[in-house]
């Protein structure tokens, strides 16, 4: 049986590590993420699991304890923010290269320059092509439901690629909100235990982690990588079929609203996508043809399915909750044209950063940038990318 | 959206602000309704202004931003009054709960460009004097489940014995104190 709950984020994707009570957990405090360690650990003392928790000194570390947990042979977990995710970038590549199908909880926030505890996703956007999956979280609910699924897709046959469940820091990590948590035994029956091929602490099947890849073989390790990313689309709908079927929450890699006869369309990432709909139901009633495509997983970068999504729209608006400083507009402006160009789809773009550092994003901003849509439609000229939400003269 | 009760907390860090709108939204949650409850995070600090908010609904909710036009303010701390703008988009017929011991017409001085509805509570003496500390959350909660309409007194007095039966587990001795206080607060609240 089902339950129905009020949970913040944080708490959301705590009830989900401890339904899918991983061996180990090393993790560093870092708001806004600490929470979850912080459950886990309550649930750890309170014996409602069995997971060793290292307490570690840095997120480098955090994230290498997790990555030997994982290599030896039994599920590891952590959860890091910001700061604490850029720490371990060095070692997210590690993860990916070994294979290794650990899954971390990122509760996305800004990074420093000026310091900011908020939400933006340049934290997990800035190792978005270290080699790991991500799915992106829309609200509490989704958090959790992401992270019932993540261990079956990582630890696929086919994929054997970390993954991260990201979700936004205080907007959804803080807030209270409705939740239906699945009951422990069905979560666990549906995780599964993990019974891996091959690992570390087998000496009747000896391997290697992380040994030097000379010219001859990097190329072709870097390749298979790249061949187990592409069977990470197919695999994350499969389990995500799987869950729908269970909990009767369906999910794909893409999530079309009002989509069919959309004229106008926002592509958009995380808790902003709910303010979005919103937006689209109300300009729906004024006869306004509007749509929105949230970006579930963004690594695999899902282009076949946005071009398809967006292929009858004529302009389209597409928002990055990080800044690439390239002059040419934000990460998922880039790939979402790259996507449209390549399927050869005519809708006009246009790119938006917006919610820096936790800049409030209203429904507002979603009005204001669908009449700049209809100005497009109509032929209007308009930059390759702007800002929303910023004051300047 | 015209079935959703939105509403914003003023507060000083360390007043329980942010609390009072986990509170209400556990209430509303056990009347079968959506509910958010979420403070706006910065660098906090005791004594500086916050900010906290509710929406509460009978239809999913899915805004995620904070809000701009709410139904009901709720003043933790009248000192706010003046540096922060604390009627700001407040909607026409929504209302406006002070907590303050001073007279209703002295605190309606004080928007002088206000004439919706204004609800006047001493939550600090009805918590002083049932709790024996001052812990104003507990007697606005009581307020604003009232100006909200969205419970009877009976069913929400009887939903908070069961929290606070919950939560003071280990000292009972002050369930009676916090439940008189909501009750106190529930007679108490004046219209001015």
């Amino acid at each position: 049986m089902s339950r129905r709950d009020r949970l913040s984020g944080n708490e959301a994707v705590a009830n989900a590590i401890r339904q899918i009570n991983p061996d180990v957990i090393a993790a560093f405090p870092i708001t806004p993420s600490t929470e979850i360690p912080q459950y886990v650990s309550l649930f750890k003392a309170e014996g409602k699991i069995d997971t060793e928790f290292v307490t570690v000194e840095s997120e480098h570390s955090a994230i290498s304890a997790t990555a030997g947990a994982e290599a030896a042979g039994v599920r590891a977990m952590t959860a890091t923010s910001s700061a604490g995710f850029a720490l371990m970038h060095e070692m997210l590549y590690v993860v990916a290269s070994d294979r290794l199908p650990v899954v971390m909880a990122v509760v996305n926030r800004a990074l420093t320059g000026p310091i900011n505890i908020n939400n933006d996703h340049s934290d997990s956007m800035g190792s978005r092509d270290c080699g790991w999956m991500q799915l992106y979280s829309e609200n509490a609910q989704e958090a959790y439901d992401n992270m019932l699924m993540a261990h079956r897709i990582a630890e696929d046959p086919e994929v054997l690629l970390p993954i991260m469940i990201c979700q936004d820091g205080f907007i959804t990590s803080h807030a209270v909100e409705n939740i239906v948590l699945e009951d422990d035994e069905t979560a666990k029956a549906f995780v599964g235990e993990y019974k891996p091929e091959h690992f570390l602490l087998n000496p009747g099947k000896p391997v290697a982690y992380g040994p030097y890849g000379v010219s001859p073989y990097y190329m072709e390790l870097k390749r298979t990588q790249t061949e187990a990313m592409n069977h990470a689309a197919a695999v994350i709908q499969k389990v995500s079929k799987a869950y729908g079927d269970l909990t009767g929450r369906y999910y794909d890699l893409i999530e079309r609203y009002r989509m069919d006869d959309a004229e106008l369309a926002c592509v958009c990432i995380g808790s902003s996508a709910g303010t979005g709909k919103a937006a689209v139901d109300v300009l729906r009633e004024q006869g306004i043809k509007a749509g929105l495509v949230k970006i579930r997983a963004f690594r695999p970068f899902p282009g076949d399915e946005i071009a398809d999504a967006l292929k009858h729209v004529e302009a389209v608006a597409i928002m990055d909750k990080t800044d690439s400083f390239s002059g040419n507009g934000g990460p998922l402006g880039a790939e979402v044209r790259s996507a449209l160009y390549q399927h050869k789809c005519k809708a006009e773009t246009i790119n938006y950063v917006y919610g820096l550092g936790g800049r409030d994003v209203r429904v507002e901003d979603f009005y204001q940038i669908f009449r700049q849509l209809e100005d497009i439609a109509d032929g209007e000229e308009a930059p390759a990318w702007r800002y929303i939400g910023v004051r300047e003269r | 959206m015209s079935n959703t009760i939105e509403i914003r907390w003023h507060g000083r860090g360390g007043q329980g602000a942010k609390t009072a709108s986990l509170l209400l939204a556990d209430v509303a949650f056990t009347q079968g309704m959506y509910v958010q409850g979420f403070p706006e995070y910065g660098p906090e600090r005791m004594g500086a202004p916050i900010t906290a908010y509710n929406r509460l609904s009978h239809t999913p909710l899915r805004i995620h931003s904070n809000i701009y036009t709410p139904d009901i303010v709720v003043v933790v701390d009248e000192t706010l009054i003046g540096p922060v703008d604390v009627t700001a988009g407040l909607k026409e017929g929504g209302a406006l709960i002070v907590n303050s011991r001073r007279a209703p017409e002295e605190v309606r001085a004080e928007f002088p460009g206000y004439t919706g509805r204004l609800y006047i509570i001493d939550a600090k003496s009805v918590s002083l004097r049932n709790i024996g500390r001052n812990m104003p959350n507990t007697p606005l909660l009581s307020t604003v489940v009232k100006v909200s309409g969205i419970m009877e007194a009976e069913a929400f007095f009887e939903n908070m014995r069961g929290s606070f039966a919950h939560k003071f587990a280990s000292k009972p001795e002050v369930l009676e104190g916090n439940m008189k206080a909501i009750r106190e607060a529930w007679e108490e609240v004046v219209t001015a």
